[in-house]
């Protein structure tokens, strides 16, 4: 038997953004053995990995270059921890379209699931 | 709303330990142990009286076995609940309970930290998440940005506002002799610190400093025959929110709304009877959070409720009085500090920084990243 973690990281290495669903149709993230709340099973979906920024900050740690930290909101109704990449730290806004990418993090360290600002 | 809950315990003593920069080879222990003492010393009674004991720190897995074991006590009743900064408040709502059930007659509640000797990563290593460590938070600063970033974008709440909290906690702390920071600071200095996590510049973080606590509580009659006047426990509520930032349900309003509602609510009790606020100030957004979610001012009025020096001395709220972890002194759990502040405003012993007719006082711990929320209200014996 794999553990959440493991299916959903699983998940991420092929480029897909998975999350899980109760029942009645809630998402649900982060990965977890039950349902919040009921305890009730728990489906695996893919997202269609577009959302928006619900929150977002610039971590400045010397001698790095600013580093953008944001709260996604997925359309499928779920928020998660990422950064939005491919645009300078400090231009990311709350209620940008963003779009998932797996980002391999190279070696035998686990990919992670980042975002894009998506084109108009 | 729940009847009043009949106020039958009290805060007999408090103290400080040594704050600031300890000397080397000072441990958690030393600091807890040393306010223990004083904080007995402060009501009259001796380890020999201490039947409960409750205890936690970020440095030590066991808080009151360790600190048993210290200052040779052997407990009836102990606790350690550890859930950040809010804990003492924890400790408190259970030390009560014990109280008034018979477990025990004298409770300790005692904390210290090296974090400043140690440094903070050694003092409180955040665990480790799968869903958000990789992307490389600087935590807990970067949760608290975020929520600010929310605040900032959903009701116009502006840097400058964040930053009268930073000032008007300084001007506190320049009338607190105890208080770490000993010259004036200016909006404009806040604004143009180094940034640590955007919105947030090191000014709008707490203190990162060594330093501990001890609070002693016995019933209400007991604590009458006692050195001080005792200050009652008139109120208190304590809600969980969440644990992790990306899990907050709503990242401008915390559960404080629940832990601040159950507190009035057992006290008999509004906002407007509120003289003093020690309210957790590890960044600067969280008191402005509390403000609005104990009820101080509507939701999102926060920013404004606080601007042109509202919480500072003479302003019209009187909002953590030490200086607050901002610039007074942050241990890292802070919690109990602000308790022991809301007593002695009480008791009326808090010379230059004193508020006139303080009869009741609101100390309102967080914990974690904005996830553990507790509130306790103090009243003196008149206002019981």
């Amino acid at each position: 038997m794999k553990s959440p973690h493991a299916i959903w990281q699983e998940h991420l290495e092929r480029g897909e953004l998975a999350y899980q669903q109760a029942p009645e149709g809630r998402a649900v993230f982060f990965p977890r053995v039950a349902a919040p709340g009921d305890g009730a099973p728990l489906e695996w979906k893919l997202s269609r990995g577009t959302g928006t920024v619900h929150a977002t900050t610039v971590v400045y740690r010397k001698g790095e270059p600013p580093l953008n930290v944001a709260i996604i909101e997925l359309d499928e109704g779920f928020r998660m921890m990422s950064r939005v990449v491919g645009i300078d730290a400090t231009d990311v806004r709350i209620d940008m379209r963003v779009r998932f990418r797996a980002e391999p993090a190279g070696e035998d360290r686990p990919a992670i699931a980042v975002f894009e600002r998506e084109c108009a | 709303m729940s009847t009043k809950r009949p106020a039958r315990v009290a805060v007999a003593g408090v103290a400080e330990s040594d704050l600031g920069q300890c000397p080397p080879g000072t441990t958690p222990l030393d600091l807890a142990a040393q306010a223990t003492l004083r904080a007995l010393e402060d009501c009259g009674l001796s380890l020999g009286d201490v039947d409960g004991l409750f205890c936690s720190s970020a440095q030590v897995r066991f808080g009151p076995m360790v600190l048993a074991e210290y200052l040779g006590l052997h407990p009836r009743v102990f606790d350690g609940t550890q859930v950040g900064g809010s804990s003492f408040m924890s400790h408190l709502a259970h030390a009560r309970l014990a109280i008034e059930a018979g477990e025990c007659e004298v409770a300790v509640i005692a904390y210290g930290s090296t974090q400043r000797s140690v440094s903070r990563s050694q003092a409180s290593p955040p665990d480790y998440n799968p869903y958000e460590t990789p992307h490389r938070p600087m935590m807990p600063a970067t949760a608290y940005a975020l929520a600010a970033s929310r605040h900032m974008h959903e009701f116009g709440t502006t840097r400058e506002q964040l930053a009268e909290v930073a000032v008007a906690a300084r001007q506190w702390a320049l009338l607190n002799p105890n208080a770490w920071e000993k010259e004036p600071l200016t909006i404009e200095q806040v604004l143009g610190s180094r940034m640590v996590s955007w919105p947030l510049t090191v000014r709008d973080c707490c203190l990162v400093l060594d330093g501990g606590g001890a609070m002693v509580l016995t019933s209400a009659e007991r604590a009458r025959t006692l050195r001080k006047p005792p200050v009652r426990v008139l109120g208190i509520g304590q809600a969980l929110g969440h644990s992790s930032i990306s899990s907050m349900p709503d990242f401008t309003t915390t559960a404080a709304r629940e832990s601040g509602r159950d507190a009035f609510a057992e006290a008999g009790l509004a906002p407007s009877d509120v003289r003093v606020l020690s309210l957790y100030d590890a960044f600067t957004i969280t008191p402005v959070l509390f403000l609005e979610d104990l009820g101080f001012c509507a939701k999102g009025e926060g920013g404004a409720f606080v601007q042109g020096g509202a919480i500072a001395p003479g302003g019209r709220l009187a909002v953590n009085t030490n200086g607050g972890g901002l610039s007074y002194c942050h241990p890292g759990m802070y919690g109990l500090l602000g308790m022991i502040e809301a007593v002695r405003q009480v008791r009326g012993e808090c010379g230059a920084r004193q508020v006139e007719n303080c009869d009741i006082a609101l100390a309102h711990g967080n914990g974690g990243v904005l996830s553990s929320q507790c509130t306790v209200l103090f009243g003196s014996d008149a206002a019981t």
